[in-house]
């Protein structure tokens, strides 16, 4: 057997072991469930008010750009997250000790990545259909934009997230990259439109993937008439082609060098040296 | 800086040798302006295990990480099962094995999933001679994890994980394994099978073992060979006997005359004791003769390099070493 196919197998059941493992888990089912719980709550409470200008629900307008929303966050920044907890507790330094393993891992990590934000997505549609009207959940091309959005997303964000993820060495510093986000998510329009903002902000909102995850779910959700509303009275699909594709051409194109580097500099001593600095946070 | 005059280190070159797994010549590192490594100078021989001894900050670790392919050299020549290791492919890492000091890494899985799953990857590299990877559960059997196949790796004891990690090295059935300080955190039962595990390896698959420790004990059990590695050089390269009588030179022999002690060191402790008997016979009482052990040499030879004394007894050892030939 050819050791590329060998080590893509392998990470794909890696992939899977990982994903039971996970689905078995108490602490991370709860980290699942809690922030889905949480938006849905926010939206029930939101259903009665209206998004300005129409007579539109904003809790059905909320749902779609949460998903959105989900998928960057699971795309980036959960992946960030994984790739400096497990190159400090020596996973990464396992995988490069292993014939072809950096290509297991990796291909492992994807499959873990994409199916736990889909999923996710699912456990978050699903309860909000039932207290949620006007959402176009029963419409063909609505789900084929929400599935070309979403797959997109992914590939937009989870090169990036493994770009950052490879950048930090040390795991407190990930909350330098968890607060910009934070301020993003206000910016791009996720709980509330972004119309009466000062245009710069605007520009600022529309650099980045969140705010066009958002768009792309709330496009295939939401009845046509709702574009209306968006920037510019459009869903804008090419542009959101335009801008999720150029990220993902930038994390495609900068993911293997920075994750090549990082691996290059993987070793037991600085995996040991972490260990080290990990223990003095804890103690 | 030369360190090529050190006696008892064959700076000679020879014909390349089929069975010569590890040839390292002339090793050198430097981080920015301070050399940690100032040519390290060793071979290793298929089925040979080798200890690395030496004090914190001797350069062990570097050694080891460089002959992995982990860190790049800053000069010299090494040679790991065939290939230089800052240029080794997947199919020379294949051949090889690392034992990690784990942490909490893939805390989640079950042992028996996360030995399988690693194993998965060697499967390509499979040859006539050795086939890869190892049978998981005969693994387990092992190293004596076979009752907890099914457990998390994060509910396993140290010593059992430390046991997993040395499973996850040799799932690949390598030709050469590297073990770093291998048995910190075992208790006395698992480090004796820990021992016999590794002169199971290297007596039946022929495995090259490169192990570093602080235990002296452990290396004169494990070793065929031992090399100190002081000051960031090598200073001694011999097995745990000859390292042991090269200073015995050192011998030190006591007893009681008169109600009086007496300590004396000599080189040849037989014949001083002859001619001590010879003329005092029956006056002497307690005699006592204690040669110098392992440990003896290996405080011997630190010191030495790490006080930059170049002389005493290690000078002797080398003269002696030398002359055995």
């Amino acid at each position: 057997m050819n050791p590329t196919v060998a080590a893509v197998r392998a990470g794909v059941q890696r992939g899977v072991i990982e994903l039971r493992n996970t689905f078995t888990n108490a602490q991370d089912l709860w980290n699942y469930f809690f922030p889905t719980a949480a938006l849905l709550t926010a939206m029930f409470f939101m259903r009665g008010s209206t998004v300005p200008g129409t007579s539109f629900s904003l809790g059905a307008r909320t749902l779609p750009s949460a998903l959105g929303m989900g998928l960057a966050f699971g795309g980036m920044l959960v992946l960030a997250s994984q790739l400096v907890i497990e190159r400090e507790d020596g996973t990464l330094l396992r995988a490069k000790a292993t014939p072809n393993g950096m290509l297991g891992y990796l291909v492992g990590k994807i499959i873990l990545m994409s199916t736990v934000a889909l999923m996710s997505m699912f456990i978050q549609l699903v309860p909000a259909l039932f207290f949620l009207d006007g959402l176009r959940v029963t419409n063909a091309s609505a789900w084929f934009t929400l599935l070309w959005v979403a797959v997109l997303g992914l590939v937009a964000t989870l090169p990036m997230g493994a770009v950052l993820g490879a950048l930090i060495e040390n795991p407190r510093n990930l909350g330098l990259v968890m607060l910009p986000n934070m301020g993003l998510i206000a910016l791009s329009g996720i709980f509330y439109p972004i119309n009466g903002y000062p245009g710069w902000l605007q520009g600022v909102a529309q650099v980045f993937p969140i705010y066009w995850l958002g768009l792309g779910m709330r496009s295939a959700l939401l009845p046509d008439g709702m574009a209306a509303v968006e920037l510019d009275g459009s869903w804008r699909h090419l542009e959101t082609l335009g801008v999720l594709g150029a990220w993902a051409v930038l994390g495609l194109v900068l993911a293997p060098v920075v994750l090549r580097r990082m691996a290059r500099r993987e070793s037991g001593s600085r995996v040991a040296a972490r260990r080290e600095r990990a223990m003095q946070r804890v103690g | 800086m030369t360190a090529v005059e050190l006696p008892g280190v064959d700076t000679t070159p020879h014909p390349p040798d089929d069975h010569l797994v590890l040839d390292v010549r002339d090793l050198r590192m430097r981080y920015g302006s301070v050399d940690v490594l100032h040519g390290v100078t060793f071979t290793a021989r298929r089925g040979e295990v080798l200890a690395l001894l030496g004090p914190n900050g001797a350069g062990k670790t570097t050694t080891i990480e460089i002959l992995e392919g982990f860190r790049m050299r800053s000069a010299g020549e090494v040679s790991v099962l065939g290939s230089d290791p800052g240029r080794g492919d997947e199919r020379w890492r294949a051949r090889m094995g690392v034992v990690l000091q784990s942490w909490r890494d893939h805390g989640k899985w079950r042992v028996r999933d996360l030995l399988a799953h690693l194993g998965d990857f060697y499967a390509p590299y499979s040859t006539a001679r050795i086939r890869r990877p190892c049978p998981v559960d005969e693994l387990l059997d092992t190293v004596g994890l076979g009752a907890h196949a099914g457990k998390r790796v994060h509910q396993l004891s140290g010593g059992q994980r430390r046991r997993l990690d040395v499973a996850v090295g040799i799932v690949g059935r390598p030709e050469l394994l590297f073990l770093d300080e291998p048995t910190v955190g075992f208790d006395p039962a698992a480090r004796r099978e820990f021992h016999e595990l590794v002169h199971r390896l290297a007596d039946l698959d022929e495995t090259t073992i490169l192990l570093t420790t602080h235990d002296l004990d452990e290396a004169e059990k494990l070793a065929d060979r031992i090399l100190i590695l002081a000051g960031g050089r090598i200073v001694a390269n011999g097995s745990p006997d000859e390292l042991s009588r090269r200073v015995a030179g050192d011998a030190e022999i006591r007893w009681t005359r008169d109600g009086k002690r007496f300590v004396h060191s000599a080189a040849d402790a037989t014949g001083f004791v002859r001619d001590l008997l010879r003329q005092y016979s029956d006056a002497v009482q307690e005699l006592e003769i204690r040669r110098a052990s392992l440990e003896d040499a290996y405080m011997a030879l630190v010191y030495e390099e790490e006080s930059g004394v170049r002389a005493g007894a290690a000078t002797r050892m080398w003269r002696q070493g030398s002359s055995d030939r």
